[in-house]
């Protein structure tokens, strides 16, 4: 038993990781174990690992922690990436949903039928580029400070880093109305951590491709 | 300008509903603002008052709060209903937002097309008796103590009551397997701000009548 917290979950990204990102920003190392079979799957829930049957699963100080948002809202509550008070909370939390509505178009993206993902990704390109980059911008601007909230690094800033990076797989040219959100890219690809996160070797996971959508579909049985 | 909470929504439940319960439950006092048709909604979107352009937004201490978890993680936390420390947060965070995948599945189950409605009806009463409701009671049977996290009234408790009750709406008799969740309704109906709000003429919202689908829908879509 190492200690490090311990991630369960499938050999890609889906729900499981802006909690990697998360981790990885507080420069905390951790162990996975990959969901590859539904038999893997049932065991777990058989094992009464699984509070609700549902991964992700993250074992961190003697917690088998399930349910995205409370395993990010307690690693950021842990490692002071939640800001001093609960005004500044607000504003974290603000933002963190916003962008994780987002980041659930993209989530879902590939496992729609390929007849309607034409429409998808203009889906995700029209909210990114109206509804949700807009907002980032215009706080960067009003306040001119390198973080989104209270002039420190948070876990906003992890989350819109991540949905960036995100949209611009798809949509390489999609930060070209927004020069704020460009230097913002740039300036916390550097924080240390991140960029150690960005380098090959990482943690970090790919696009999800074919193999992955067929893994998913194949434990949960779908 | 009364210093009360103002609440941005349509006159119904949909993800305002558990914000009225939290502060009802905390004994605050709110006004509410209801949006009639979706003039309403693009007006305040016009007035930059809506950050994503959605609602719920709540007005408070100063700030236009959107986003369901962030106004509700606000207002557990300003009235000490958030546990007192990480892992009791944990905890909470864990159990909440289970009940809100219960709690859309609940909400959404009106506003299903007709084609869809029986099979919606089937999983969200599945999942609510075999996935949720077995895992409070369980929790309640280890520790035996009144509420759910930390020997102490907190926003799950509160959450826990509204989709009890609301699941009930659809099957009345869905707790018969679940006699330690029985007596915690029974419990957490009879705190006193809890039992105010049960009674008639408070804030808490009826079920969506079959006419006012429509109305709701054309405001969102």
């Amino acid at each position: 038993m190492s200690g490090k917290p311990r991630l369960t979950y499938f050999n890609g990204r889906g729900r499981m990781e802006p909690v990697r990102w998360l981790l990885a920003a507080a420069g905390v190392e951790f162990e996975e174990v990959f969901l590859e079979t539904s038999e893997q799957y049932e065991k777990l829930i058989k094992d009464g690992v699984l509070m609700f049957q549902q991964v992700p699963l993250v074992e961190i100080d003697g917690m088998k922690m399930v349910q995205t948002r409370a395993i990010l809202s307690y690693i950021a509550g842990k490692y002071n990436l939640y800001g001093k008070e609960l005004k500044e909370r607000a504003l974290i939390d603000m933002y963190v949903e916003g962008i994780t509505d987002l980041m659930q178009m993209i989530l879902m993206f590939p496992f729609s039928p390929p007849e309607e993902k034409g429409k998808n990704l203009d889906s995700i390109k029209d909210k990114a580029t109206t509804r949700y980059f807009p907002v980032f911008e215009k706080v960067l601007k009003q306040h001119g400070q390198d973080f989104l909230v209270g002039n420190k690094f948070s876990w906003a800033d992890i989350q819109l880093i991540e949905a960036i990076l995100a949209v611009e797989e798809k949509i390489p040219a999609v930060l070209s109305g927004f020069p704020q959100l460009q230097a913002f890219k740039i300036r916390v690809s550097n924080v240390p951590t991140i960029k150690k996160f960005l380098q090959p070797g990482s943690p970090r996971k790919p696009p999800p491709d074919q193999h992955y959508v067929e893994t998913v579909l194949k434990v949960f049985k779908r | 300008m009364s210093g009360k909470p103002k609440l941005h929504y349509f006159n119904g439940r949909g993800r305002m509903e558990p914000i009225r319960w939290l502060l009802a439950a905390a004994g605050v006092e709110f006004e509410e603002c209801f949006m009639e048709k979706k003039d309403d909604l693009l007006k305040l979107r016009k007035d930059g008052a809506l950050l994503f352009e959605q609602v719920p937004m709540v007005e408070i201490d100063g700030m236009k709060l959107v986003q369901t978890r962030a106004i509700c993680n606000y207002i557990a936390s300003k009235y000490n209903l958030y546990g007192k420390d990480l892992k009791e947060r944990a905890l909470i965070d864990m159990y909440v937002e289970a009940m809100m995948d219960l709690n859309e599945l609940l909400m959404a189950y009106p506003y299903q097309p007709a084609d869809k409605k029986e099979q919606h009806f089937a999983n969200m009463l599945d999942k609510a008796t075999n996935r949720y409701f077995p895992v409070f009671e369980k929790v309640l049977k280890d520790h035996g103590q009144d509420y759910l996290v930390g020997n102490r009234f907190s926003r799950v408790d509160v959450q826990l009551l509204e989709i009890i009750l609301m699941a009930e709406e659809f099957k009345p008799d869905i707790l018969v397997k679940f006699p330690l969740l029985q007596s915690f309704k029974e419990r957490i109906s009879n705190i006193p701000t809890i039992k105010k709000f049960l009674q008639p003429g408070s804030q808490r919202k009826p079920l969506p009548e079959e006419k006012d689908i429509p109305k709701v829908i054309q405001i969102f879509y």
